[in-house]
């Protein structure tokens, strides 16, 4: 039976040339780029050219890239560094309601343990942040903004360049945080032109190796480390590099920007029809916006009357691997907070999939996969509780 | 000072009569199966209507005392030092300084008792705890004698190889050694009570073989691992477990087209217990056990046990019937099965069921339901006990 891998939101399969690479700098360049010695030094080379690579990307300065183990750590970092840093200006946090995880717990943390006041702001029945809530919120006591790039769950594109100007116009110096380790890779992201200070993007999102993620912090930010060692990457975040990963990083991201106006297109194209099909099934809904100004690769889908984790393992038996609400979380299958978030009617909170695509999905596995739900919904729906 | 020897209590056992030795030695060999694997060179032997477990070189003390406490039949586990017979001189010193040691706060009462198989040591042994006894007050003013309710009771036993000393009892886990009473099957989900279920039963020396339904391919891979983890749990106190892993999913997917909706559960679990009695009796098991409390849920009402009992030839022993939830939960902790237990995973009982199940279903009308599936049910379990997975968890 051929996979389908339809959960590219929850990780994608490493380029072949990332685990090649990889490996060679596992096994050959290994050297510390801490040390004097010329192994030191070649290994200090890959992560010049990765800050390079990610600094080109992003039309910001190789400086101004850090690395670290991941999305997660990287959003823990810009908040909790940032939030510290900047205390004495005023102890006020804004984010939206349907961030990842590693926002919400760190807002979460900072509200509790740290004595910050944090704004949850809530979205439109597409997804999208309100922007009327976020000027409303702005006040003197006001020191960081965060707010995602593109919804995990329901492929929502939040109005980041909006966002950011209504807070700048309000004070320049309140920093503006984007997790963008769904939108990087999928779309171009220059931080300076949309007045982002921070930006976080994952590895193994990008056809990257995980345990890899990287920061842009624009190098006016103050920040205090979250981790403290030996003060490697001008001790904001301290530890050996993981050299590999960030070679693996680099070429990853590399490797997706190239070409990646056909490749978004041939996604949009796929999602499209996808939505088409998929939507002749009674009693489905699509969760989030359909058109262009939503994230070419995520499709949400509701299918009243189905338990979400059984239809899942269901599409499993057939070799199609999708999830149930946003994998990040799915060891938890409570209802999703962003579902809630954008209203979705009561059938459909414990019946939703996420269909996630990559540069690799094809049309003949879209179609498969529409195929395969023709078959079953109506099968499970039989044997639905009632 | 370093515990070099466990003397092992038993209780129960004691009253045996001539099937003792079977105890005893049934017990030596659970004893050696739980130190299996841990670090140290351990001998577990039968003496002088004892068991004892000699520890050589560097062993795990913590682990070896975790270990212990999961064998079924011992209700206490006693660390003695072992000395060398110096002479009486030497032994006074090395008892006060293991009163100071296992003691340090001292404020205690005790007492001292001596056991001399070595017949031709000098002392008797009204003299040998007369002396020792003298010797700790002398040492530490503020430790008293009681000898008819101490809080301590000092014991050395001299003996022809060695002097052994000790004074602690760690409490055992109780019951009777694992396979002195036969095996019986447990009907295994991955909930609380069915692993509680299996530890009760399997504490009274009786052998667990497991029966676990899944419906693949709508209930997760993890589901299944989660039961295996809960196996592997109980098979740390009852000895391996042999699990049955059925698939249901054809079965339940019949059932639900053929029969009132209301009725599903209640037919679901008659038909896992035909399967679970079948497995039991293929591998001469005595009885199920299932982790029912009467009613907890729809269908642990007295008339949801007494239908489903209605299927079964074998006794069906349900150790948890009187307990409440909460009971059940605090064995689930004490025996470690809890935080796996509770780890969220559809399973069979979950999907495909009846959103409101008869509560009180009548042997007669459930019989009746149960002939519309005549046409097929027979080949459909026939199926389903052909394709078992078996893990052995251990």
């Amino acid at each position: 039976m051929k996979e389908i891998y339809l959960d590219n939101s929850a990780t994608t399969k490493a380029y072949e040339s990332v685990g090649d690479l990889v490996r060679k700098v596992m096994c050959e360049d290994y050297g510390n780029p801490s040390s004097m010695h010329a192994k030191g030094v070649a290994a200090e080379k890959y992560i010049r050219d990765a800050k390079e690579t990610l600094a080109g990307l992003w039309k910001v300065q190789p400086k101004e890239i850090f690395f670290t183990s991941g999305g997660t750590e990287s959003d823990n970092l810009a908040l909790m560094g940032a939030a510290r840093a900047n205390a004495r200006a005023g102890k006020h946090l804004i984010t939206s309601a349907i961030e990842h995880p590693a926002i919400l717990n760190t807002m979460r943390h900072l509200e509790e343990e740290e004595g910050f006041r944090v704004t949850y702001l809530p979205v439109d029945r597409y997804g999208r942040v309100s922007l009327e809530a976020l000027k409303e919120s702005l006040c003197r006591e006001t020191i960081l903004v965060s707010i995602m790039y593109v919804n995990n769950e329901v492929g929502s594109v939040q109005p980041i360049q909006e966002a950011a100007g209504i807070v700048k116009a309000y004070n320049k110096n309140i920093l503006f945080h984007v997790d963008a380790v769904q939108g990087f890779g999928k779309y171009r992201i220059y931080p300076k032109r949309l007045k982002i200070d921070m930006c976080s993007i994952s590895g193994h999102k990008i056809h990257g190796p995980k345990g890899i993620g990287a920061l842009y912090i624009d190098e006016r930010v103050k920040i205090k480390p979250i981790v403290f060692g030996g003060e490697q990457q001008k001790n904001v975040r301290s530890g050996t590099e993981n050299v590999a990963g960030i070679a693996g990083l680099a070429l990853a991201a590399r490797t997706i920007y190239d070409g990646l106006d056909g490749k978004v297109a041939r996604m949009r194209q796929l999602k499209r029809h996808f939505i088409e099909e998929v939507t002749k099934i009674e009693n489905t809904t699509i969760h989030g916006l359909h058109d262009e100004t939503s994230a070419p690769h995520i499709i949400s889908v509701g299918f009243a009357g189905i338990r979400s984790e059984v239809l899942l393992h269901a599409l499993e038996d057939k070799g199609i691997y999708v999830s149930s609400g946003s994998a990040c979380s799915s060891n938890h299958p409570q209802v999703s907070g962003v579902l809630r978030g954008i209203g979705a009617r009561q059938e459909f909170l414990d019946a939703t999939l996420r269909f996630s695509m990559s540069e690799f999905t094809t049309a003949e596995e879209i179609d498969t996969t529409i195929r395969t739900l023709y078959n079953i919904v109506p099968m499970l729906r039989r044997y639905t509780r009632h | 000072m370093q515990f070099s020897t466990f003397l092992l209590k038993y209780g129960e056992i004691g009253v045996k009569g001539k099937n003792r030795y079977l105890f005893e030695d049934a017990l030596v060999r659970q004893v050696r199966r739980a130190l299996r694997g841990v670090d140290g060179t351990f001998k577990a032997y039968k003496s002088q209507g004892r068991i004892y477990v000699d520890c050589e070189g560097g062993y795990d003390y913590e682990e070896t005392v975790e270990r212990l406490q999961k064998v079924f039949g011992l209700v206490g586990i006693c660390p003695v030092v072992r000395l060398e017979d110096k002479g009486f001189e030497e032994l006074r010193k090395s008892v006060v300084a293991y009163m100071a040691e296992v003691y340090p706060e001292r404020d205690l009462t005790f007492k001292v008792e001596t056991r001399r198989a070595k017949k031709t040591y000098p002392k008797n042994s009204m003299e040998i705890s007369c002396d020792l006894g003298e010797a700790v007050l002398e040492a530490f003013p503020e430790i008293r004698v009681d000898v008819h309710d101490p809080d301590v009771t000092l014991h050395v036993e001299i003996r022809t190889d060695a002097v052994y000393v000790y004074s602690q009892v760690i409490p055992g886990a109780g019951g009777m050694p694992s396979g002195t009473n036969g095996k019986a099957m447990l009907l295994l989900s991955g909930g609380i009570d069915s692993p509680v279920a299996g530890y009760m039963i399997a504490r009274r020396g009786v052998g667990i073989e497991a029966t676990y339904f899944h419906a693949p391919p709508y209930t997760s891979e993890r589901a299944k691992q989660k039961v295996a983890d809960l196996a592997r749990i109980v098979a740390g106190y009852a000895g391996p477990v042999k699990l049955h892993v059925v698939n249901f999913t054809d079965i339940q997917l019949y059932i639900y087209d053929k029969c009132p909706h209301d009725e599903l559960t209640i037919i679901m679990r008659r038909y896992m217990m035909r399967i679970a009695e079948h497995f039991a009796k293929e591998s001469g098991c005595l009885g199920l056990i299932t982790g029912e409390s009467i009613g907890q849920v729809a269908s642990q009402t007295m008339q949801s046990l007494a239908a489903t009992d209605d299927v079964c030839a074998l006794p069906v022993y349900r150790p948890v019937i009187g307990l409440d939830k909460q009971d059940i939960v605090d064995i689930a902790q004490k025996i470690g099965t809890f935080e796996t237990s509770i780890q969220p995973f559809e399973d069979c009982c979950t999907i495909f069921v009846a959103k409101h199940p008869v509560t009180k279903p009548r042997v007669d009308i459930i019989r009746r339901s149960e002939e519309s599936l005549e046409e097929k049910i027979e080949e459909l379990v026939k199926t389903a006990i052909d394709t078992v997975e078996v893990i052995e968890a251990e």
